[in-house]
């Protein structure tokens, strides 16, 4: 129960400064913080391969990828027109329609959660799959044609992102790309 | 012993978070990163759900959710890096026309 509590605390804290930062390079930094603490919770959970798959893949591969555009652009700082210490409520336009719309969204979370707390209180009742062969069992049988979806996504991913990035070099660039 | 609510709860803050940095900041990097905080308090929710109905499934869902962020930030930086190069700015008010 504490480990729970130190791990959620950490996620939920390293989150909002996320978003408190104005540094990019901070962001992407708490943000690695924010997953390894969700990574204990995916252990306490009885799920190591996500917990590992966590630290591989997200905080060691995604975030790297945010490390490296983010010195790329070499533009640290937000260029805003109004104060950032200013209160996001006050500020001008759309900016409070987003507080207040972010706002909605937790007190109706809130709302919807206090109305099932008694309907999923109580210890988890069945033991968990914690095992990485049932996973790896399931992931190539039940779901083996969504497996190899994936990857022909990840392929097109990969074409789209050379040639979104690449600099226009002359004539032979169709139109369009 | 941490039970399904506090699970649940826990994704709820987390996705909040998200969603208010999507609306509030005003820098494409830090809405690409408020939208993984949001993918991810939806992971923790399937392998929280996965693990009270005691099924695998969960957590291969969290498995596909991860791969297709992978394939978003790898789309959405290079979008990023093109806009970049024509506005010099990341402040998504900058980029108001459809075409240049």
């Amino acid at each position: 129960m504490t480990l729970f509590y130190v791990f959620a605390a950490v996620a939920v804290l390293a989150s909002m400064l996320v978003i408190a930062q104005r540094n990019p390079i901070y962001s992407v930094l708490l943000l690695i913080a924010s997953f390894g603490a969700l990574s204990g919770l995916y252990v306490l959970l009885d799920a190591p391969f996500v917990a590992v798959t966590q630290i591989i893949v997200y905080a060691g591969a995604i975030m790297v990828l945010f490390l490296f555009v983010v010195m790329l652009l070499n533009a640290p700082h937000e260029d805003t027109e109004f104060d950032e210490h200013v209160h996001p409520l006050r500020r001008p336009g759309a900016m409070r329609l987003g507080a207040v719309l972010a706002a909605a969204l937790i007190a109706e979370l809130a709302w919807a959660l206090s109305r099932t707390g008694a309907a999923t209180g109580g210890d988890f009742q069945v033991a968990g799959v914690s095992s990485v062969r049932a996973i790896g069992r399931s992931l190539f049988t039940t779901y083996a044609f969504p497996f190899e979806v994936t990857s022909v996504l990840i392929l097109v991913a990969m074409v789209g992102a050379v040639v979104l990035a690449r600099r226009d070099s002359g004539p032979s660039v169709p139109p369009g790309a | 012993m941490p039970t399904l609510a506090h699970y649940l709860v826990l994704s709820a803050v987390l996705f909040c978070i998200g969603t208010a940095g999507v609306f509030v900041r005003r820098n494409l990097i830090t809405i690409l990163l408020s939208i993984e905080i949001m993918l991810n308090a939806v992971n923790l929710s399937f392998v929280a759900f996965g693990r009270a109905l005691g099924s695998v499934d969960g957590q291969i869902i969290v498995f596909f959710v991860m791969t297709v962020a992978a394939a978003e930030a790898a789309v959405g930086l290079a979008i990023v890096i093109g806009l970049f190069r024509h506005r010099e700015s990341l402040n998504p008010d900058t980029f108001t026309s459809l075409k240049w």
